[in-house]
């Protein structure tokens, strides 16, 4: 829980802010039959970017990184999209995006695992050939849909509460449950610290790592219905463009290590959330256009630096373990990394 | 003795080359002089493909270029300047008559354009202006004025709004930051309103020019600014996505807030027709049969002017539901 600790500050900081600069940021209301307010814009926003960043960490915990997820995003979007404007039913729309999602995601782990490209070359290929199919489904148009059904998955309510929501919720407790409960964690943990000696060990390692993958694009691909579905439409150009970026900023900011090995899921739904809460309060307290990245860039160095023990350290005078050099250093390595 | 053999095919390959390369140049201009006299090659390097109103823009130059008899040489540069420098390169070395293109950025192209107007291929500029000092290097910019743009929904806000007294809150959607089309349409805009003190912009943040950043940013909007009269949005897709926002925020929209955007696409237009927005302003893509007509006359050496608007109107509620049918894009 200790290693929690300095993102759950930063989220309470980016609350104060807004505490004193919004007005009304915190109330919460009834209106047309569900819940309105900034926090729950937040959570509605911050839900295709958590759901992609649960995927990632799996990823990064494998030793690997995805950058075709925004790709994918885009991929599935555009597919349910093409579909439901062809008048198929929503469950074949969804089913058809989400397989074709965890075909790509396999096809990125058998490029790592199989024939051995390293990971950010493999998805880059993904990543830059996924946007010119996303555009082919689409034809380079943004198609809009007018479904009833499908707008629910992104922008629906069920009992008062957003459904995308409900859906983060489901996803990061059946990950959670896998990978917590049963030894699928130990194993993908064990794989990132060394794929070899794990295959040596009895692991399956390319098993293991095709699966990372292919769950890592399933995200994506649930992302990509929520984005599209909210605005009734699927854009291939745009949709999902950069979210790999902040996916992997969540999953630092989260506290999970990019070397591999330990993972955080609890770290990495605050660090979406982080990344969502300052969006957010960037639109509601007005900074400039023209500031926004600059804004945004400042803020993500001062958490980075605050988590940073050996930082810390330095400019806040040496407390507790933290200080001396190498008796405590590899304790030090594990509070940056864990 | 295996040496030599390799020397000797690196030599016959070499002026076979050489060979090929005299062979199709005299060949290029032997058939740029037969052509010259009735039918005109056009090159055109387009941007890219990367919204709805660039394919109908490539639509229109390639259904245009047919109907009025012109060659069409067109290349696609994927959003990359270099690409489009090639392509201008070679179609300075097919000799084509005329070179037209819409340049990715603004800055860059002067070696360029002063290689095709030494080898005296005229150039149009489409859509999108370069910095260049020298206007020698290109005869014409044929494309919508941004700034007139923004003072057309200026002008209509005002007018609407001509019996009100209360200040008017103004929220805005801009474009992707920096973007010409965004500057423009936010300086004409505020030119326009700027003269009557109870226009208040309260808010104005980039949508980026899509659907979800202009939901999420008005979903903000609609929290820290509780009282909107006016959403001002750059263009029609983040205006869609503003319309669920204040949807989902048990508002009407086109009524408790008033909307005015512009482009005018297909989406936008349904929207207009239903009453969901209340004037859009339109950016035609449409510039095809104005580009052939000055490329014939940039050919036949007659002088056109050094900056060509596109036809562009603007659309009411009632106008919109006699136009709808026939939008093509």
């Amino acid at each position: 829980m200790k290693r929690l600790l300095w993102p759950v500050v930063v989220l309470l900081l980016l609350l104060v802010v807004n505490l004193v600069f919004t007005q009304n940021f915190f109330s919460i209301q009834m209106r047309d039959g569900h819940l309105y307010g900034s926090l729950i814009d937040i959570l509605r926003f911050g839900a295709p970017l958590i759901l992609v960043s649960l995927g990632m960490t799996l990823v990064i915990a494998t030793g690997g990184i995805d950058l075709s997820v925004g790709s994918v995003v885009a991929i599935a979007g555009a597919l349910a999209c093409l579909q439901i404007s062809e008048d198929a039913s929503l469950f074949t729309a969804v089913a058809l995006a989400l397989a074709l999602s965890v075909l790509l995601g396999a096809w990125n782990g058998v490029l790592v695992a199989v024939v051995g490209i390293q990971p950010i070359i493999a998805t880059l290929i993904l990543m830059v050939a996924g946007r010119g199919l996303a555009q082919l489904i689409t034809d380079g148009q943004i198609i809009t849909v007018n479904s009833a059904s499908y707008k629910v998955i992104g922008g629906g309510y069920w009992l008062t509460v957003p459904f995308s929501i409900i859906l983060v919720l489901v996803v990061l407790a059946i990950t959670a449950f896998l990978t917590r409960r049963l030894a699928l964690g130990l194993l993908i943990e064990s794989v990132g610290g060394n794929a070899e000696a794990s295959r040596l060990a009895g692991i399956r390692s390319r098993g293991i790592i095709i699966m990372v993958y292919a769950f890592a694009a399933l995200c994506a691909g649930v992302a990509g219905l929520m984005i599209s579905s909210n605005v009734s439409s699927a854009d291939g150009n745009n949709a999902g463009l950069w979210i790999e970026l902040d996916a992997i900023l969540a999953v630092v900011i989260g506290g999970t290590s990019l070397s591999g090995g330990r993972f955080s899921l609890g770290g990495t739904v605050l660090g979406a959330l982080i990344i969502q809460t300052l969006t957010t309060t960037i639109y509601s307290i007005g900074v400039p256009p023209e500031t926004t990245l600059l804004f945004k860039a400042l803020v993500v160095t001062a958490v980075c630096l605050i988590q940073s023990a050996s930082f810390r350290a330095k400019v806040f005078g040496r407390r507790g373990r933290a200080a001396p050099p190498s008796p405590a250093a590899p304790e030090e390595k594990v509070r940056v990394t864990a | 003795m295996l040496k030599r053999i390799s020397a000797l095919a690196l030599a016959g390959l070499t002026a076979l080359a050489m060979a090929g390369c005299g062979g199709g140049g005299g060949s290029t201009s032997a058939q740029s002089g037969g052509g010259g006299d009735s039918s005109i090659t056009m090159g055109f390097s387009q941007v890219g493909a990367e919204s709805g109103w660039r394919t109908a823009n490539t639509k229109s130059v390639q259904e245009s270029a047919k109907e009025a008899g012109i060659t069409l040489k067109f290349s696609d540069a994927q959003q990359k300047q270099e690409n489009q420098i090639k392509a201008i390169r070679s179609y300075i070395q097919q000799k084509v008559d005329i070179i037209a293109f819409s340049p990715v950025v603004e800055s860059g192209w002067d070696t360029v354009l002063k290689e095709a107007k030494d080898a005296k291929i005229p150039v149009i500029l489409t859509d999108r202006a370069v910095d260049s000092k020298d206007t020698t290097l290109y005869k014409t910019f044929l494309g919508s004025d941004f700034v007139e743009e923004g003072k057309k929904a200026g002008n209509w806000l005002v007018e609407e709004f001509k019996d009100t007294k209360d200040t008017v809150n103004i929220v805005e959607l801009q474009g992707t930051t920096g973007s010409a089309p965004a500057n423009d349409r936010k300086s004409g805009f505020q030119e326009v309103i700027g003269a009557d003190p109870k226009f208040k912009i309260v808010a104005s943040q980039t949508g980026d020019f899509t659907r979800a950043k202009g939901k999420e940013v008005m979903e903000a909007f609609l929290k820290s600014t509780p009282d909107i009269d006016v959403l001002y949005a750059h263009n029609d897709d983040m205006g869609l996505g503003a319309i669920e926002a204040i949807e989902g925020a048990g508002k009407v929209p086109g009524k408790d807030i008033k909307i005015v955007t512009v482009d005018a696409v297909k989406d936008g237009m349904q929207a207009l027709a239903d009453g969901k927005i209340n004037y859009i302003v339109e950016c035609s893509p449409l510039l095809g049969p104005q580009l052939m007509d000055l490329a014939k006359k940039v050919v036949k050496n007659e002088t056109v002017p050094a900056r060509v608007i596109t036809e562009e109107t603007a659309f009411d509620q009632e106008q919109a539901k006699t136009a709808l049918p026939n939008r093509k894009y």
